[in-house]
């Protein structure tokens, strides 16, 4: 898991059957300084986190365990939104 | 996923079981002002796209089987939406 920024949204309306309803974000991995860390990407949103926010998601197959029992064919997705984080 | 364009398409006629009756699509990531990202590479098309088409790729086996409908399918790239539009700012 990963800590990243929401900076946009994605609108597709020809798209998997399996992804109808679902809401595409645009991720950007952040360090645990909160500066950007490598490129951003596409993650399907189940928690409605919103464009500016910080997050975390998940990469992989487990991406699509939150949306059980369906089964999207996504290998990104949004699993909280961060109220904050702290360094020690 | 990532943001591709479609560059182009891909025939085979014999390949594995699996994959038989698949469209390929030859499709390259694309960084979100539209420069081309990296190596172009075969992905399965889900959602009935075609080359110019800005679109989304997953690039990991469970959910580019899922989108081909099949299970164990020797496959890890696939085409599951068609971009309308994508909005987004910089992150700082």
């Amino acid at each position: 898991m990963q800590l990243a920024q929401v900076i946009g949204e994605v609108v597709a309306t020809i798209k998997d059957e399996n992804l109808v309803g679902t809401k595409l974000l645009i991720v950007q991995p952040i360090a645990a300084s909160g500066e950007p860390a490598g490129r951003a990407l596409v993650a399907l949103d189940s928690v409605g986190a919103g464009v500016g926010e910080h997050v975390f998601f998940v990469r992989g197959r487990e991406a699509a365990f939150p949306f059980y029992p369906a089964e999207p064919p996504t290998d990104a997705a949004i699993i909280g939104i961060v109220d904050h984080w702290d360094l020690g | 996923m990532q943001i591709a364009r479609v560059v182009g398409t891909v025939v085979s006629t014999q390949k594995n079981r699996k994959l038989e009756g698949a469209k390929l699509l030859l499709v390259q990531p694309m960084s979100l002002e539209g420069t081309p990202r990296g190596t172009a590479l075969l992905a399965i098309d889900a959602v009935g796209a075609g080359v110019g088409e800005q679109v989304l790729v997953v690039i990991e086996g469970k959910a580019a089987g899922d989108a081909l409908g099949r299970k164990a399918a020797a496959v890890d790239a696939a085409v599951i939406g068609i971009v309308d539009t994508v909005d987004y700012r910089d992150s700082e």
